[in-house]
């Protein structure tokens, strides 16, 4: 870094910034009266709290955010998920609404919570600021706790909160309503007569949500929003400012000027963002001494999750597979510990129609820089990316035309889904049925945790009833190489005993 | 973002009837690969990653293989490529900024070798770098924070690319289960239809929905078209809004696997609504007449997949079962006339009618490659390159008049270049004009000569109405830009005098 003397301060800036002399002034800002109970942090706090008031804050709303990460990475519906949240957010983190004390905003209580909210969202964002998968991974967080906030949130309320954020809304006339009238039925789902909503022309781009789903009416780049679809304009609004000043923050954070009693404190906090994403860590899907080359492959894949195996039997039918596939399945077989060379060797063996030389300029370095043998340095001081977790995977975009990428629970229609199910030895009913009902609820992990159990039942019972696997050793899976380890070691340990 | 880091494939395998024209093109070697349904470069653009090992200096170029040869490649950017103009059109005025200084471009050699981050302050030095390069193809990239040759010497992610044309990316290889003239890199004026069609939705779409003005759509020399919203808004729009488009233009769902592909809840959008009204004809047309697709008894089993009575469908079987060679349109109009019948009892017609409505948008709706609309930093094939494989040129079309563009009719580069010397032969001239062989003479191919104006090179070629169209492209652009910047008063950035003369 490079220190500036003093005197050679920006002039402009030499006014108004004497870091000491600030440091123990008397803020100047105002003091905030929270008059609504929602809040888009638009302004730092500026009153003295105490260090374990600092601490403490920060971790309840870290385990509110944690958990409602941790719905969304388990495909939870939003009932279920409000469901999990609402008692959770009462013990940690209450925030009640205005009608909820008898002298409103100016109740002692309500003041205690919604400060309370606003300290503690912003030492997180002091903790989360540093890296930018730590800021998207709070945005996102945040964004989602907001929402359901604002959903929950008492209409009159919520009204009064909208209001006082001037956002730039333009309100359509009569004319052009009955002008457009039935465009606009036509995109609103659920609306029957346009007189039953008041409408707002905004630029399309602050309602990307409702564009992405075509659930809106747009004329030469204005979208047409019903007064209800406020919830996504104020989101989008959420999440932009968000944004911006997480990427503030973060450029800031290398000049905090403090002493070392808050620093620990952040670095823990940031640590202790635990989610199903950063569970794998590097290694975990190795089995040891299993034997794991290009030519067991084939053997394997009946232990493999249904996306890698149907990835693997496209393989195998086609002699080729589409770059996300490809990515897909490289990097799982990464994960169960299956070696660079052997990876290049399984590859070529497997695109039986491509010459030496088409392998090696179309396809070697793909699978060179998945392992982090070529790349930037970034790539290579990680090696490589980690195996796709399945919420990557269900996360991701939706393969397209002649793609075979993704989680076939998800990707697939049901009757394709049941067919490969049947195809890859799944023929019980019941499971079948079970499945079919899972897709419907959109629960992916719990159809795939179950063609798991059924296909292990013999083996999961044996080490539940001698004990050597604890219930955490069967948790749910999230992990297609979870999912392989998992499978294989069971299978072994069923054969192993005649061996021992 | 872990993809691959090759040059985007997106154009196309080789096309064995074109080396009829170019003398056999053996490119399928170099370019048949088919995945052109891949976005490495969306991937591969991420700043952090470096571009994968290639020589700074051009190794002396191998002889390619095809009847495009480095030769031929070179006297075409020296005679025929519009630099200026391309020039213009990517830095939005005349005098030199970073909006073309800090613009990335990717340059495949004929040796395969693929330079990333190239960038030029102007466009002499522009042309200058790629006839001393005489790359294959290049492509464009976005415009950056900072210079793009400079990134090496930046701390991670302190570059950062600011805006770039929203670009969408049709293919016919994703029409293969619904063509049956060709497959894979061949292409008919039966199957170019499809893509007429799709740049007629989108071209309405984002100018009626969205309200962009600036739209240029562009051949990609074989199977497939471009275009490149160019309004100052879609340049500057962030990446999840560019997915936004992508998703709002996305009506076909989910891949191979999935057997309804168009799933959509009634009422119908009003863009949707739109579309069906101007597939309708194409699907009658196309669908049903040229491509007859039904023919076949496994299509016809797919189109009664999508149909929603057990009942209608038995009935259709049978009947069909009967007469093997009965014709799609006919079949279609049987869906109707056996539905009127009312041998079905469980049958709605609302239902019916939905289902043949999503079965129009399933077999015409375009087929987008929306990985490339979704990230600034895809790099996508300039207009006016040559393909490899076909030696087309990749031109502009004008989607006023998409009807009337023919793929196969497009001037590929040995064309033109006979066309100059045929037009040379035609119009002798002075010895004061004739072209200097080492290309400085025809410098910028655009030197006016005051006094009695020397025709450039692609006036004397089929080139002429597509730079002239290009031309006047850029001109409705520019004069937006400049009302833009007026509104925007002295925001423009300080102009750095420039030794080009325009």
């Amino acid at each position: 870094m490079i220190r500036q003397d003093a005197h050679r301060i920006d002039p402009k800036r030499r006014a108004t910034i004497d870091h000491k002399k600030r440091q123990f002034a008397t803020p100047t800002y105002k003091q905030q009266d929270y008059p609504y109970r929602l809040n888009l942090y638009d302004t730092p706090p500026t009153a003295e709290i105490t260090l374990e008031q600092f601490e403490q804050w920060a971790i309840d709303r870290l385990k509110i955010l944690a958990e409602i990460e941790a719905c969304s990475y388990r495909n939870k519906t939003p009932a279920e998920t409000a469901a999990h949240i609402t008692p959770l957010l009462q013990k940690f983190l209450p925030l009640s609404s205005n009608t909820s004390a008898p002298s409103g905003a100016a109740d002692t209580r309500l003041k205690n919570e919604r400060q309370k909210d606003h300290y503690s969202h912003f030492i997180l964002r002091l903790a989360f600021s540093a890296t930018e998968d730590l800021r998207r991974r709070f945005a996102r967080a945040e964004t989602m706790l907001f929402r359901f906030r604002f959903q929950q949130d008492d209409s009159r309320e919520r009204r009064a909160f909208i209001d006082s954020l001037n956002l730039d809304w333009e309100p359509v006339g009569d004319g052009e309503k009955n002008e457009v009238a039935e465009n606009l039925v036509n995109s609103t789902p659920g609306l029957r007569r346009v007189d039953d909503e008041t409408w707002y022309k905004v630029d399309w781009e602050k309602v990307p949500e409702l564009v992405e789903r075509r659930t809106v009416f747009l004329r030469r780049g204005k979208a047409y929003v019903p007064g209800r679809e406020q919830l996504s304009m104020i989101i989008a609004e959420f999440t932009a400012r968000l944004e911006r000043a997480l990427e503030l923050t973060s450029r800031a954070l290398p000049r905090l000027d403090e002493d070392d009693r808050l620093t620990p404190i952040l670095n823990h906090l940031s640590k202790n963002f635990g989610s199903a994403e950063s569970v794998y860590s590097e290694g975990e899907g190795y089995v040891d001494g299993a034997p794991i080359t290009a030519s067991s492959i084939d053997q394997l894949s009946q232990h493999f999750p249904l996306c890698m195996r149907s990835l693997h039997m496209n393989l195998r039918k086609n002699n080729h597979l589409k770059h996300f596939g490809r990515l897909q399945y490289t990097l799982f077989l990464k994960g169960i510990g299956l070696s660079l060379e052997e990876c290049i060797l399984f590859w070529r063996q497997s695109f039986k129609g491509k010459t030496d030389d088409e392998f090696n300029s179309q396809y070697k370095y793909n699978i060179r820089h998945a392992y982090g043998d070529v790349g930037g340095d970034v790539n290579r001081r990680g090696r490589g990316y980690p195996p796709y977790s399945c919420q990557k995977i269900l996360g991701d975009a939706n393969p397209g035309i002649g793609q075979t990428h993704g989680c076939p629970y998800r990707h697939y229609s049901v009757d394709n889904l049941v067919g490969l199910l049947q195809a890859t030895g799944v023929h019980d009913k019941e499971v079948l049925r079970g499945v079919r009902e899972d897709v419907g609820k959109m629960r992916y992990h719990i159809a795939c945790n179950r063609v798991f159990e059924w296909s292990h039942k013999g083996e999961i019972k044996k080490v539940k009833d001698d004990g050597t696997w604890s219930q955490t050793d069967l948790d749910t899976i999230v992990h297609p190489n979870t999912y392989f380890k998992r499978s294989y070691l069971l299978k072994q340990m069923t054969q192993a005993p005649r061996d021992a | 973002m872990p993809h691959s880091v090759s040059p985007k494939r997106n154009d196309d395998e080789a096309m064995p009837d074109a080396s009829a024209e170019t003398g056999g093109i053996k490119l399928e070697d170099m370019f048949n690969d088919d995945e052109n349904d891949e976005f490495p470069a969306s991937s591969a653009p991420d700043v952090k990653m470096e571009s994968p090992p290639a020589p700074e200096i051009a190794e002396p170029p191998a002889p390619a293989p095809s009847g495009v040869d480095t030769d031929v490649m070179l006297a075409f950017y020296q005679r025929l490529f519009p630099f200026r103009y391309l020039f213009q059109w990517l830095n939005h005025g005349i005098v030199p900024t970073r909006d073309f200084g800090n613009r990335e471009f990717a340059l495949t050699l004929q040796n395969d070798a693929y330079l990333r981050y190239q960038s030029y302050t102007t466009a002499d030095l522009f042309r200058k770098d790629i006839l001393k390069m005489n790359p294959s193809r290049f492509e464009i990239g976005p415009v950056y924070s900072t210079n793009p040759r400079d990134r090496k010497t930046l701390r991670g992610g302190q570059m950062k690319p600011v805006s770039k044309e929203l670009v969408f990316d049709i293919d016919l290889t994703d029409y293969d289960d619904i063509r049956t003239c060709c497959v894979k890199a061949n292409i008919c004026a039966k199957c170019w239809a499809f893509v007429t069609m799709a740049i007629k939705v989108i071209d309405t779409a984002l100018q009626e929905d969205f309200g962009f003005e600036h739209i240029l759509w562009v051949y990609s020399g074989r199977r497939g078209a471009h275009a490149w919203v160019c309004d100052p808004r879609a340049r500057n729009l962030p990446d999840d809004r560019r997915r936004a488009i992508a998703g709002y233009l996305e009506i076909l769902r989910g891949g191979s696997q999935s057997n309804k592909r168009v799933n959509l809840k009634r009422p119908l959008h009003p863009h949707v609504l739109r579309s069906l009204d101007i597939l309708k004809h194409s699907f009658a047309q196309t669908t049903l007449g040229d491509q007859d697709t039904f023919l076949s008894e496994e299509q016809a089993e797919r189109l009664l997949a999508l149909l929603p009575d057990q009942n209608l469908n038995e009935a259709l079987r049978k009947k069909w079962g009967a007469s093997p060679d009965r014709p799609s349109t006919s079949k279609w109009a049987d869906i109707d006339a056996l539905a009127k019948t009312g041998k079905s009892s469980t049958l709605n017609p609302v239902t019916l009618r939905d289902a043949k409505q999503d079965i129009v948008l399933e077999y015409t709706y375009p087929r987008l490659d929306a990985e490339v609309s979704k990230k600034m930093i895809h790099l996508l094939k300039s207009p006016f390159v040559i393909h490899p494989g076909t030696g087309r040129v990749c031109v502009p079309i004008d989607a006023r008049k998409a009807d009337e563009f023919d793929p196969l009719s497009v001037p590929t580069v040995m064309n033109l270049l006979a066309e100059i010397d045929a037009y040379d032969a035609e119009h002798p001239v002075g010895t004061a004009e004739v072209e200097v062989p080492d290309g400085e003479g025809s410098a910028m191919n655009g030197s006016d000569i005051k006094g009695g104006r020397k025709l450039q090179d692609y006036e004397k070629t089929s080139l002429k109405p597509y730079v002239d169209y290009f031309r006047s492209f850029i001109a409705g652009l520019l004069k937006e830009e400049r009302a833009g910047k007026r509104d925007r008063e002295g925001t423009a950035p300080a102009p750095k005098p420039d030794p080009m003369e325009f």
